[in-house]
């Protein structure tokens, strides 16, 4: 797996048309398995349901009108008296979205705090994921299996865990105190860089894996060429590994860019009170103001900007799986 | 620059993993603490198993957490057998009217930001109440259909990874041999990926176990999770007792990792020294 689970790929493999399976298997199961419609259904089905039409319904209702009712908003189409269907849309909740400064600057902010917090993930996972592929066997798995394990703990916890490190009486403050390097506490809790750090902590395996896996994949006789002709190492660096690594780079930007633009729990515990995420901010419109056509507006004014990255993420995805 | 490679690369190594693992060390240490303010140290009373002993009295925890058990189960056992589905038709079934949108479909959830999701099940669990009665009302059936949708599509991407990593020759002597693709897939395929299977189950009984937002949406008044209950808790600030909560929850993950590590390095040595006379 691309994602969680890099997989050393030495098994030597007989190169194969792509996007298609084993030729014997596509051909058996589309001359013998009757079955065969049924074990595509069955999956599809339920993603179709439970995956592709809520986005469907989400974006109805957010061109509803939230009125005081059970389920409250108003139904997108009515029958008249006549039996005429009337089809009402509402423009007026993503008017709101763009003339609303709150939902404007928090928007911005959510950006800038994924974008910023990618960068810091990448500045730090590079390096780790440059040494790892590059360390013996024995000590790469070592290696891999304690960057895998935080991501099998509880990310609320661990989450949790910076709390204690950074409040105003936490670990960090109590340590440098102790050690006479500072005299008043420093506020770290509700800052920005709690916000980074956070991320930073709970989405690094996700940077970390892809760039390992393709830096993994890397000819060491490439790098002996390059310094055969006299490249020296941070050049050959320059020149040969960072292009080929650009791959892996794109893949752990977005898995960390893209759900850390929504994210909610992590602002929500180390965050500003002043200045809310989009995600805090889509949770509120629904939990406190009950204004759902509202919260599915917002919901896809985020979808919009995350098309493009989702959709590279994807063609990344499809080419790591089927070439392997 | 030999020399700042030289030194870079572990430095960072080791601030990495010291990034890492000092904050659940610390989280974990502190769960001693005699004093309520955790983190500072009551060197009188400490090391102590008080917040234990609290943790294990508190009812509402106990009870979200037999409920988040429940759950996670019955979520990783679907998704197993969902993702094993849809793994297998996209790694072998070539090309077929339909892929390009369960490829998408499986991808997607991976990234998608949690409270867009958890927003886009919810309508649709209202809608359908509306529409066609079912799920009558929000609780263990609305989780557990949000949990499955987005755990397996892991899943699939374990059994697909591991599917076009895997040599196809044996399935392919089977049909040679007039064996019905059902015969193969019991006999030769599951059996093949069934390591991959068991850690497709295990991650979607983690990624259940410890949703909080997805959760939040789709739940009914009398179905608390355990990590919504951790949420509400800890939005308030510290608590000594989720720390011990935490301690426990690390400890069980760390050996369970440990213990399947060790087993696997056992079975790859083992088949490393079967293929080794198999090859004399």
């Amino acid at each position: 797996m691309s994602v969680a689970e890099p997989q050393h790929s030495s098994r030597a493999r007989r190169p194969r048309p792509r996007g298609s399976g084993p030729l014997g298997w596509s051909a058996y199961v589309r001359e013998h398995w009757l079955g065969r419609r049924l074990v595509v259904a069955v999956p599809t089905l339920w993603l179709a349901v439970f995956f592709l039409v809520p986005f469907i319904i989400v974006f109805g209702i957010s061109f509803s009108q939230s009125v005081l009712a059970i389920p409250p908003y108003e139904p997108l189409w009515s029958w008249l008296d006549d039996r005429v269907l009337a089809l009402r849309l509402h423009l007026g909740n993503y008017d709101y979205l763009f003339t609303d400064a709150l939902y404007v600057s928090s928007y911005l902010y959510s950006v800038k705090v994924a974008a910023v917090s990618t960068l810091f993930c990448l500045l730090l996972g590079y390096p780790m994921a440059y040494g790892i592929a590059r360390a013996t066997p024995t000590a790469r798995s070592l290696l891999l299996m304690l960057i895998i394990l935080p991501f099998w703990t509880s990310f609320l916890l661990r989450v949790y865990a910076w709390i204690g490190l950074l409040k105003n009486n936490g670990v960090i403050n109590n340590v440098l105190m102790a050690l006479g390097v500072i005299h008043e506490p420093i506020t770290m809790m509700q800052t920005d860089m709690a916000v980074y750090i956070g991320i930073v902590y709970s989405y690094l395996p996700f940077m970390i894996l892809p760039l390992y896996s393709n830096l993994e994949k890397h000819d060491p006789a490439l790098l002996e060429a390059a310094a055969d002709l006299g490249a020296r190492p941070w050049k050959a660096f320059l020149r040969v590994t960072l292009p080929l690594s650009v791959p892996g780079i794109v893949a752990g930007a977005l898995l960390v860019f893209i759900p850390a633009v929504g994210e909610y729990v992590i602002p929500s515990l180390l965050g500003r009170s002043d200045q809310l995420m989009i995600g805090r901010v889509l949770s509120d419109e629904f939990f406190e103001n009950r204004d759902w056509p509202v919260a599915s507006a917002v919901a896809i004014a985020m979808l919009v900007l995350l098309v493009a990255p989702i959709l590279v993420f994807q063609r990344y995805q499809n080419r790591e799986l089927a070439h392997r | 620059m030999i020399g700042g490679r030289r030194f870079f690369v572990p430095t960072m190594l080791a601030f990495g993993f010291a990034f890492l693992y000092v904050p659940i060390l610390s989280m974990m240490f502190f769960s001693f603490n005699n004093s309520k303010l955790v983190t500072v140290w009551d060197a009188a009373h400490s090391p102590t198993l008080k917040w234990y002993g609290v943790l294990f009295h508190n009812e509402q925890i106990m009870g979200a957490a037999w409920l988040s058990i429940k759950i996670a189960t019955l979520n990783a056992c679907i998704s197993a057998v969902l993702g094993t589905l849809a793994g297998l038709v996209l790694a072998r079934f070539g090309r077929f009217r339909g892929r390009t949108l369960l490829s998408a479909m499986t991808t997607a959830p991976l990234v998608m930001p949690e409270v867009i999701t958890g927003l886009a099940m919810l309508l649709l669990f209202v809608a359908m109440e509306q529409w066609i009665g079912w799920p009558a009302g929000r609780g263990v059936t609305t989780i557990t259909i949000a949990h499955v949708t987005f755990s397996m599509a892991y899943v699939t991407v374990i059994i697909q990874s591991r599917l076009s990593n895997a040599d196809d020759s044996l399935e392919e002597a089977a049909m040679d041999l007039g064996a019905r693709p059902a015969r193969v897939f019991w006999r030769i395929t599951l059996p093949l990926i069934m390591p991959a299977v068991v850690s497709g189950w295990l991650l979607a009984f983690t990624l259940s176990w410890d949703d909080v937002v997805i959760s939040q949406f789709v739940a009914g008044p009398s179905s608390t999770t355990l990590p919504m209950v951790i949420f509400s808790k800890v939005r308030l600030g510290v608590s000594p007792d989720v720390n011990a909560l935490a301690t426990l929850m690390v400890l069980i993950v760390a050996t369970g990792v440990v213990v399947s590590a060790l087993f696997m390095h056992r079975q790859e040595q083992r088949r490393q020294r079967e293929a080794r006379l198999a090859g004399q």
